[in-house]
């Protein structure tokens, strides 16, 4: 049986180690962070810092440097702009999100028009839009795959204040919590986590990895722990199975070269996020409720 | 003598030009139950605020055991008006409640027996084990302030805020409330500072009242400060003190003709029909519903 869901050579090619290696630690650290940015209510912040990796991806490929520092530096510089415009208050948040947003996607136009000028390779264009797992050379792997990890780190030290901020930030701060210092930090994080998945599905698609998971978990599990767990799982699975059946395809139609890695990736995100929709919502069955003793209480003393 | 739990002394408060606060002094000793009364926008919020270090003050000094108070300090626990949780906030009861005791520190925490019993106690505590599995932001604003209780209290703090806990419940809520609190804090000789709009269901149990009105306040036992004299004083206008079956409702007199005068802070669908002889009720008002 795994045999048709392996097709030969799939386990001796160096590209497919490589995808393997760097999507599992990527999905883990995307799934992880995304926990927080939908409990913070900050998934458009999400996209927007993955938008305007384009903007970095598209100016880092026309200049000739590797793509990841294009979307890095132009993540963390909108995240700090729009950390400094004031993140904290939601209304502000989204007002600063989307004038960050429009001024970076304008850039990347204007990048993607110049870079197609320039190498008149559309494939480029297309990677840095929609990823490819199988074009990361292997001498990024020890950046990305540590970059990663830093992410994570700094999320698993912040998660408790985390919590307590989306709880109220008034307790974190009233209990000596530097609530901006670490929703700066928090950001930045963020900001290096969409800069990954995008080298792996790319500009577009990355707020896939980070808020599907994220937001599927957040449906079934009732704990911060479990649902971090619950995220990372469907983020790595849906990672493999992406790279397996963008590997099979290789030997599909149309064209006998393959699908596109980061459309499986994303299906498969999707539609576990839509699965949990078929269940019916849990009601509170722990909870007696008691009708409040509202004769007594309102009878004329 | 040794110093007062809390202490504040003369404090000021001035936001955009306006004075929130004016010279506002008084203490809390360990164990007392203090109601911080006044209506809505006398800057209850601001007063809690102040003591919390969330607000700077313009002038004055805000003491805990007679020094400023430290970062990091566990001693005051907070409770803060009603919270917005949305539903989907992966925190369980139990989750809030443990974060009461190290939400506020880096890293990594594994679980323990003994951190599940001290949260399992401290829900029994408040009457919110039997709904300590499920999501806080699916509870009801009642079984939400329980449990926000009980996250202010796991820290073991000497001093509790609470910011208007009991708007918006209903009446057995309301007493559910008020009687955990009272008995908690009496058995701990925790001081309570608990800000309301309405008095009355705080009478069987508060020491003292700090009357909140205009950014001033009058300090003292129950008797002493709910008294027409003292309260017209406040407010800057004659009010009336009503007792009717043991409850307290302040009321001040129409001025002018169109009898719209109001305190600052009342409720508009309880102001009088225009004109009506009757007066307008400022504070108290809800033991009318």
């Amino acid at each position: 049986m795994l045999r048709y869901l392996f097709e030969p050579g799939f386990f001796g090619s160096g590209p497919v180690h490589v995808a393997l290696a760097v999507g599992t630690v990527i999905a883990l650290t995307s799934a992880v962070v995304g926990v927080f940015t939908v409990t913070r209510g900050q998934s458009f912040a999400g996209h927007a810092l993955a938008d305007i990796g384009t903007t970095g991806g598209s100016g880092a490929f026309l200049i000739g440097v590797n793509q990841f520092w294009g979307y890095l530096a132009f993540g963390a510089g909108a995240a700090a702009i729009m950390e400094l415009i004031g993140i904290q208050r939601r209304r502000g948040r989204d007002v600063a999100t989307g004038v960050v947003l429009g001024a970076g996607l304008g850039l990347a136009a204007l990048f993607l028009y110049l870079g197609t000028q320039y190498s008149s390779t559309t494939g480029a264009s297309f990677t840095l839009l929609f990823g490819s797992m199988f074009v990361i050379t292997s001498s990024t792997v020890p950046i990305l795959i540590t970059s990663a990890l830093l992410a994570l780190a700094t999320v698993v030290v912040l998660a408790r204040v985390l919590l307590l901020t989306s709880l109220s930030p008034d307790i974190a701060a009233a209990r000596g919590v530097p609530v901006r210092a670490v929703g700066a930090a928090y950001l930045m994080a963020l900001a290096v986590s969409v800069a990954l998945s995008a080298v792996i599905i790319g500009a577009v698609l990355s707020t896939a990895l980070l808020i599907g998971p994220a937001a599927t978990a957040l449906r079934v599990a009732k704990g911060p722990v479990r649902a971090m767990a619950v995220a990372a799982g469907i983020g790595v699975a849906a990672t493999w199975l992406g790279i397996v059946l963008a590997y099979d395809s290789f030997y599909w139609p149309p064209a006998h070269r393959g699908w596109p890695v980061s459309f499986f990736v994303v299906t498969l995100i999707v539609g576990c996020y839509l699965v949990t929709y078929l269940r019916p919502r849990r009601e509170r069955q722990d909870v007696v409720r008691q009708a409040p003793d509202t004769e007594q209480v309102c009878s004329p003393a | 003598m040794s110093a007062s739990l809390l202490r504040l002394d003369g404090v000021g408060v001035r936001l955009g030009g306006r004075e929130i606060l004016d010279d506002v002094s008084f203490s809390i000793e360990a164990g007392e139950f203090t109601g911080l009364i006044g209506p809505n926008g006398a800057g209850k919020t601001t007063l809690l605020r102040v003591i919390l270090g969330l607000q700077p003050v313009t002038h004055g000094s805000v003491l805990i055991d007679g020094a400023p108070r430290a970062a990091r300090d566990a001693s005051i626990g907070y409770v803060p008006q009603k919270l917005s949780i949305e539903p989907d906030m992966p925190l369980r009861v139990r989750d809030v409640v443990s974060l009461g005791v190290d939400g506020n520190k880096f890293g990594i925490r594994l679980p323990s027996r003994a951190r599940r019993e001290i949260v399992d106690d401290m829900l029994t505590a408040v009457g919110a084990q039997r709904y300590a599995n499920a999501r806080v932001g699916e509870l009801s604003g009642g079984e939400q302030q329980r449990v926000m209780i009980a996250h202010a209290l796991i820290s073991r703090p000497r001093l509790l805020l609470l910011d208007e806990p009991l708007a918006n419940l209903d009446i057995s809520s309301e007493q559910g409330i008020v009687s955990v609190l009272a008995r908690l804090a009496r058995a701990e000789r925790i001081a309570v500072l608990l800000s309301a709009h309405d008095m009355n269901p705080l009478m069987p149990v508060m020491d003292r009242i700090v009357y909140v009105a205009a950014g001033r306040v009058a300090v003292g036992r129950t008797d002493e400060v709910v008294q027409p004299e003292v309260l017209s004083r406040l407010y800057g206008q004659h009010v009336d003190v009503i007792r009717v079956h043991g409850r307290i409702l302040v009321v001040a007199a129409p001025q002018g003709p169109t009898g719209s005068e109001e305190v600052e802070g009342i409720d508009d669908e309880q102001a009088p029909a225009e004109g009506a002889d009757e007066q307008a009720p400022v504070e108290g008002a809800s033991v009318v519903r």
